[in-house]
């Protein structure tokens, strides 16, 4: 009996290894995910009916449990919308975190039942460390998402973050240290190192600004595999162990790509220098901008030949992605050729806007990646910002006393026309003025974008 | 110390599992295009939801009276199946976009 659980255990990490794997190639992206569904499913199988020493089984409750997150899991996942789906994951995550948090709870519960000599110190250890991070990853994915969703401000600040962050690590360290050494000190402890950790989660994550958010997911996902990888040490179960490092390392890695994609480094992004350090050099309050209408724009994007949409976070918000087809449509209908130019962190996520154009049925050939973009935006008659900000600021290029100076930007003013749809002169996500808006070149099109992308549609369907 | 010494002179196969894993996720993932990089965030967190396996063994092995470690360990599996399903479907809602083409 015990080989067959073990060889379907080993069946099971096999279907995560070749989803994971597939999930990273946009042909086997979907099949990835249904195969690595598919092994965990079969894991939850397993270790429902593999056989056990002691207990109860208590299968009564397992069944409710399952059914009730499994139907809460389906509602959340099938609702929301394409705008909100970072948040979610974010959320999805948190819980992840907290159902670490429980069962180390149980288990440390439990350990405080035996004598003290009977209590291995290496799990010992081990559980109290998945406590920790799963609880960091609970609090902290909690943050992120209130973030993300607007709930919490990014002007809620922890004063001298930084020494209130590593002054927190090293008491939950050395607090995990003693009791690990004194597992006979009862459960006191215990309890004031989980309180400590989901402060921490909250102070770890709160300063960093909501435009960071997406790398700081990334990373609580890795910290929510570690904690996944410790209980499976504890329980001596190989399918969470590699399951769970297997998204440590690989969310590890996807968090450095995010942070190379803005040219930064991951400690830069932690210690929260974006936006935090005030609004870089001053802009001439005196400035005035361009206003142009829905005609003048229609007619500007009907007669030339190549035009370039560059879509932001506002597009994603005002759930534009459909009319911003049906632009593109007329457009060519017209012989103007238009393309898509996506920043890699455009959105709240990278891809963000990859998942929204397909979402609309934009031929994913048309999308430009950034050195693509910037070559094509030279030949560009009309570049058209869609709700984008911070990834076309010019100041990235020529500001060093801007706080995004050096990361890679879609080089904007490469194109002979700017018109920018945007709801009002609010300064972007991170904060920063965006000197492009004044820029000679530039023409601003206020207006929610959904309805100002309608015009311009009815307005180039009249001239066709 | 002693005690991790312990550990690793106990254990040597899930120490080697565990290096050798964190090995295997760097390079299942090292070169992934950035339309991407969100679905395969959401695929990873939902693998993560493997937590869930501890719930469930915890569950089975503890005495149908005690009922603290049944409600956390209840919480501890809804929360976790939220995460399991949750993550998976949302992760196939954004790659079914990709396919229609």
């Amino acid at each position: 009996m015990l080989a067959i659980v073990n060889a379907s255990y080993l069946s099971a990490v096999v279907l995560l290894i070749v989803g994971l794997r597939r999930l990273s190639s946009p042909k086997t992206a979907r099949s990835g995910n249904l195969i690595a569904a598919v092994g965990m499913g079969f894991a939850i199988l397993v270790s429902m009916f593999s056989p056990t020493a002691t207990g109860d089984n208590n299968y009564i409750v397992i069944f409710i449990a399952l059914a009730v997150g499994a139907a809460i899991g389906l509602v959340f996942a099938s609702r929301v919308a394409m705008t909100a789906m970072p948040e979610l994951v974010s959320l999805f995550n948190g819980l992840g975190g907290a159902c670490a948090v429980a069962i180390a709870t149980i288990e440390l519960l439990e350990f405080n039942k035996l004598p003290v000599e009977s209590v291995e110190t290496g799990k010992y250890l081990t559980t109290l460390s998945a406590l920790f991070i799963g609880a960091v990853a609970f609090t902290g994915s909690l943050i992120a998402y209130g973030k993300l969703a607007g709930k919490v401000k990014d002007k809620w600040k922890v004063p001298a973050s930084t020494i209130v962050n590593i002054v927190l690590l090293f008491v939950i360290l050395g607090l995990v240290g003693y009791q690990t050494v004194n597992p006979g000190g009862g459960l006191m402890l215990v309890y004031v190192i989980l309180g400590i950790s989901l402060i921490y989660g909250i102070t770890f994550v709160l300063n960093i600004g909501g435009a960071d958010m997406p790398v700081v997911i990334s990373l609580l996902n890795a910290l929510t595999g570690v904690a996944a990888a410790l209980a499976g040490i504890i329980y001596g179960n190989q399918v969470m162990l590699v399951g769970g490092i297997l998204v440590g390392s690989s969310g590890t890695i996807l968090t450095v790509l995010m942070c190379q994609a803005m040219n930064r480094s991951l400690m830069n992004v932690l210690i929260g220098g974006f936006g935090s350090s005030g609004g870089g050099s001053a802009v001439a309050v005196d400035q005035s901008v361009k206003q142009t209408n829905a005609n003048d724009a229609g007619i500007m994007l009907r007669y030339s030949s190549q035009v370039v949409v560059i879509p932001g976070y506002g597009m994603a918000v005002a759930q534009a992605q459909k009319t911003c087809k049906e632009l593109e449509l007329l457009l060519e209908e017209c012989g103007v050729a238009v393309k898509y130019a996506i920043h890699p962190v455009a959105g709240r996520m990278p891809g963000h806007m990859n998942v929204l154009l397909a979402e609309a049925d934009v031929d994913y050939t048309k999308l430009l990646d950034l050195e693509d973009a910037n070559k094509t935006l030279g030949e560009t008659d009309v570049a058209v910002v869609v709700g984008a900000n911070d990834v076309v600021n010019p100041s990235a290029l020529d500001d060093p006393g801007s706080p995004i100076y050096g990361m890679p930007i879609l080089e904007i003013l490469k194109a002979k026309n700017i018109i920018v749809l945007k709801r009002g002169m609010s300064a972007g996500y991170s904060g920063i003025e965006n000197p492009l808006f004044f820029h000679d070149k530039t023409q601003m099109l206020f207006g929610d974008a959904k309805s100002s992308l309608q015009s311009l549609a009815d307005e180039v369907k009249m001239l066709a | 110390m002693e005690a991790i010494l312990e550990f690793f002179a106990q254990y040597p196969i899930t120490i080697y599992m565990f290096v050798l894993a964190i090995f295997l996720g760097f390079e299942l993932i090292s070169k992934v295009p950035t339309v991407l990089h969100t679905p395969l965030m959401s695929g990873a967190n939902a693998i993560s939801g493997v937590v869930i396996i501890g719930a469930i063994t915890l569950i089975r092995n503890t005495p149908s009276d005690d009922y603290v470690s049944l409600g956390l360990g209840f919480i501890g599996i809804v929360l976790g199946t939220i995460n399991v399903v949750g993550g998976h479907a949302v992760t196939n809602r954004m790659l079914e976009m990709f396919k229609k083409k």
